[in-house]
């Protein structure tokens, strides 16, 4: 895929775009079950990353994920503050100093985010959180590429894997974060966190799909 | 002694529990962090790193912290902290205002770390009635 430091900066301002274009639907979806703020904490979030992108024009793609990671842990607020930052800091680390990523960094990176957030969040599949989405996004992207897929067409595969799990947080109970103090009445309801981790997997996907 | 940092999502509740329990320890050094830097509700951990960091004389630190993304933001906070300050800090697993009261007695008591935080831990299972 061969994705340049430019680039990935460029997919990140757009994942932060559709955060804020769904600012209200998250926040929606989060007034149901939790403290009505993950909209608007994300947003803000990728507000201050926004700002912070370009002072990192000539810098490694780790250090543009570490910088968006340790951003979004002092911005946020929330609980995706301090998980949505390790994410991208593990991811960041994992990456490392390259100037071009391939479809194996996106591997990486995703894998190293998914025990990023479980560790963080000492969350399981099945709890009702991100990890319903990203982990079996993360399952899809490998297996696709392991198919010898190339990294748009696994990443698909992971969008559709992410959105099956936003689907089936719908039918559990939520046991952890603040949708778990109210048990049984957070069924029917799909988690505010597997959905977020939903939309940016899908822009990411979408920036890759319109560059080739 | 032991220095306390009172983590809330509620600028106002951490700065009120630490006013509470500096009633019955006045000599216990503490730290409230609580809010976003833009005021609203929630946890930094970029300020509870500070929060800590300002503590680092004690002869340790007990971070107490209200409801679920303070504990994750406390975590975060001390993943990108120097060792040395990290070594000196303990999270207490206990209720945040009785915990504060009963560790700054603790401390005040001159009481080490590993005691100050038995003693808000031990909070969880104080009765009221």
């Amino acid at each position: 895929m061969g994705l340049t430091v430019s680039e990935l900066t460029d997919m990140i301002q757009a994942v932060g775009k559709v955060i804020e274009d769904n600012k209200a639907f998250l926040t929606e979806l989060d007034s149901a079950i939790g403290d009505a703020d993950h909209g608007i904490n994300m947003a803000k979030g990728f507000h201050a990353v926004k700002e912070k992108l370009p002072t990192l024009a000539d810098a490694d793609a780790g250090t543009v994920l570490k910088t968006v990671g340790m951003t979004l842990v002092s911005t946020v607020g929330g609980a995706s503050g301090p998980l949505y930052g390790t994410a991208f800091l593990r991811a960041g680390m994992k990456i490392g100093n390259k100037e071009e990523l391939l479809a194996v960094d996106l591997d990486l990176g995703l894998v190293a985010a998914l025990e990023g957030i479980k560790q963080r969040g000492r969350a399981e599949p099945g709890d009702k959180t991100i990890v319903d989405a990203l982990q079996p996004a993360v399952m899809a992207l490998k297996e696709s590429l392991n198919a010898g897929k190339t990294a748009t067409e696994a990443l698909g595969a992971a969008v559709t894997a992410a959105e099956d799990g936003v689907e089936y947080t719908k039918g559990i109970i939520a046991r952890k974060g603040r949708a778990s103090y109210l048990g049984e009445r957070s069924l029917g309801h799909q988690d505010p966190g597997a959905t977020s981790t939903y939309l940016m997997l899908r822009t990411m996907q979408e920036f890759l799909a319109r560059r080739t | 002694m032991v220095g306390l940092v009172i983590v809330s999502h509620s600028a106002s509740l951490a700065r009120g529990i630490k006013e509470l329990a500096s009633q019955m320890a006045p000599k216990v050094p503490m730290a409230a962090v609580g809010g976003t830097s833009d005021g609203r509700l929630g946890t930094d951990a970029n300020l509870i790193k500070q929060a800590i960091e300002q503590l680092a004389h004690c002869n340790g630190v007990l971070v107490l912290m209200d409801l679920g993304s303070a504990v994750l933001s406390t975590e975060t906070a001390l993943e990108y902290m120097p060792l040395e300050i990290e070594d000196k800090v303990q999270l207490a697993d206990g209720p945040v205002v009785e915990g504060a009261v009963a560790a700054a007695v603790e401390s005040s008591l001159g009481k080490p770390l590993a005691a100050v935080k038995a003693a808000a831990e031990a909070a969880a299972a104080l009765k009221k009635l």
